[in-house]
């Protein structure tokens, strides 16, 4: 049985992953509650480049908590890989979707709004 | 259960059907994990849904930091700062998960018990901030009217702040005469079920008042902030009123599309559920431990397993945050 060996604590690494995703979610509010111009007002593919860094450190947040608090990284390489590259395909592939269609529904909904 | 579990005389490369062990995981952790896929693709599709809708409305959605301002003992307007508390609470009660999991491999019986409590505490404290925010979001914070259309007006005053209708509209008591029993068949609380304003009180008020001006939805895409109109042209708007709303609920939302509301109690709601449910699972486990079933047994696999569950459920809040309230 696996557990019957002596496992050393991970504690240390644990409090540092806590402090790094704490961090993170400090920026994420500080730039919402802030919504910097230069940033919120600057379209960069299909949305705005505030919103692209909030999707990227919610991504970076994701793998802090599936790779050290789900123990994937001590998972074999095979189980590991079935479900990491899943979810990364899965997010490419929603993210593409979202950004390019939503766009389109509202190009076309929008001259049929009137707001006089 | 015994069928799950693998004793120390077993075969640890195999199941206890005799199959091969696959990825070299125990069975329940393979099912955790076939679980957290399905389930992670199920709140896929419902934040997609949500992102898709989002875009279809870009110019009318609702601003996240205009709808959820409240503090608990705190008056005044607060974007972010209770649910960015709530973002901490679940995340730290990751952490006491995580540290249970790692007590749990040392076989350290009172830590593990410990940190099972605390998990506990944190979910239950998270449960009770989310339904003190829905009763916020369902009670409303301003009032607005809404038109023939479904659109929603709101009231701002000279700074483009919005105000209450409470701090304008002067009510006009002989305009509505209370329902009785005696004039119907049906009859219907007439306090519980009707709206604190008329619309013509409300006209009335804000046509008296050249302080209060009216906000469409419609956002200016230039500066991502919702258009105020001249009065002349609000009266345009006024006119097709057909109601006044306070809060949000599935049917209407003073804080603009309803679309809205039905995500974030939808979304929320089953999130909500999720947690409600690990802390149940986390009290049964957490009695287990109390009462020794784990050191009998020799391993803590099953804290792993719970944990599991329990982290994921705080991936997903990762992500409903960032999509209602950031972005």
């Amino acid at each position: 049985m696996a557990h019957t060996e002596a496992h050393e604590s991970h504690t240390g690494l644990i409090w540092k992953v806590f402090g790094f995703l704490s961090i993170i979610t400090i920026v994420e509010v500080i730039l919402g509650i802030m919504k910097p111009e230069s940033l919120h007002l600057t379209p960069f593919l299909g949305t705005s480049l505030l919103n692209w860094i909030f999707l990227i450190l919610t991504l970076v947040k994701a793998y802090g908590i599936a790779w050290y608090f789900m123990h994937l990284r001590e998972e074999k390489a095979s189980l590991r890989r079935a479900i990491v590259w899943t979810c990364v395909f899965l997010i490419c592939y929603l993210t593409a979707l979202v950004l390019i269609e939503g766009g389109y529904i509202h190009d076309q909904l929008a001259p049929y709004l009137s707001w006089s | 259960m015994e069928a799950t579990v693998v004793t120390e005389n077993s075969n640890e490369d195999v199941w206890s059907g005799g199959g091969k062990r696959p990825f070299a995981a125990s069975y329940g952790k393979m099912m955790m994990w076939f679980f957290i896929m399905s389930d992670a693709l199920t709140f896929s599709g419902f934040l997609v849904s949500y992102g898709l809708m989002r875009f279809k409305f870009i110019d009318s959605w609702p601003i996240a930091d205009e709808v959820f301002t409240h503090v608990p003992f705190v008056h005044g307007h607060f974007p972010m700062y209770y649910v960015a508390f709530m973002t901490f609470i679940l995340i730290f009660s990751s952490v006491t998960m995580v540290l249970a999991v790692d007590a749990g491999h040392q076989m350290k019986k009172g830590k593990v018990t410990l940190y099972m409590l605390l998990t506990i505490i944190g979910g239950a404290i998270f449960l009770g901030s989310q339904a003190w925010e829905w009763k916020n979001f369902i009670g409303g914070t301003y009032g607005a009217v809404v038109l023939q259309d479904g659109k929603i007006a709101q009231f701002v005053d000279n700074d483009g702040h919005q105000i209450a209708l409470s701090d304008f509209v002067v009510k006009d008591d002989g305009a509505r005469v209370a329902h009785t029993r005696s004039n119907g068949l049906w009859f219907e609380n007439d306090a519980g079920s009707l709206p604190p304003y008329t619309v013509s009180e409300v006209v009335a008020s804000f046509n008296a008042n050249p302080s209060v001006n009216l906000r469409t939805e419609q956002i200016d895409l230039g500066v991502k902030e919702k258009t105020i109109v001249s009065k002349e042209e609000a009266n345009k708007f006024l006119a097709k009123a057909t109601n006044v709303v306070m809060g949000a609920n599935l049917q209407v939302n003073e804080y603009g599309k309803t679309l809205f509301a039905d995500f974030f109690f939808f979304i929320t709601g089953f999130h909500g559920f999720h947690v409600f449910s690990g802390i149940l699972i986390n009290i049964i486990i957490f009695f287990n431990v109390i009462i020794g079933t784990y050191e009998k047994r020799g391993h803590y696999e099953m804290v792993e397993k719970v944990g599991l569950y329990w982290h994921f459920v705080d991936l997903v809040w990762v992500f409903v945050f960032t999509f209602f309230y950031l972005v």
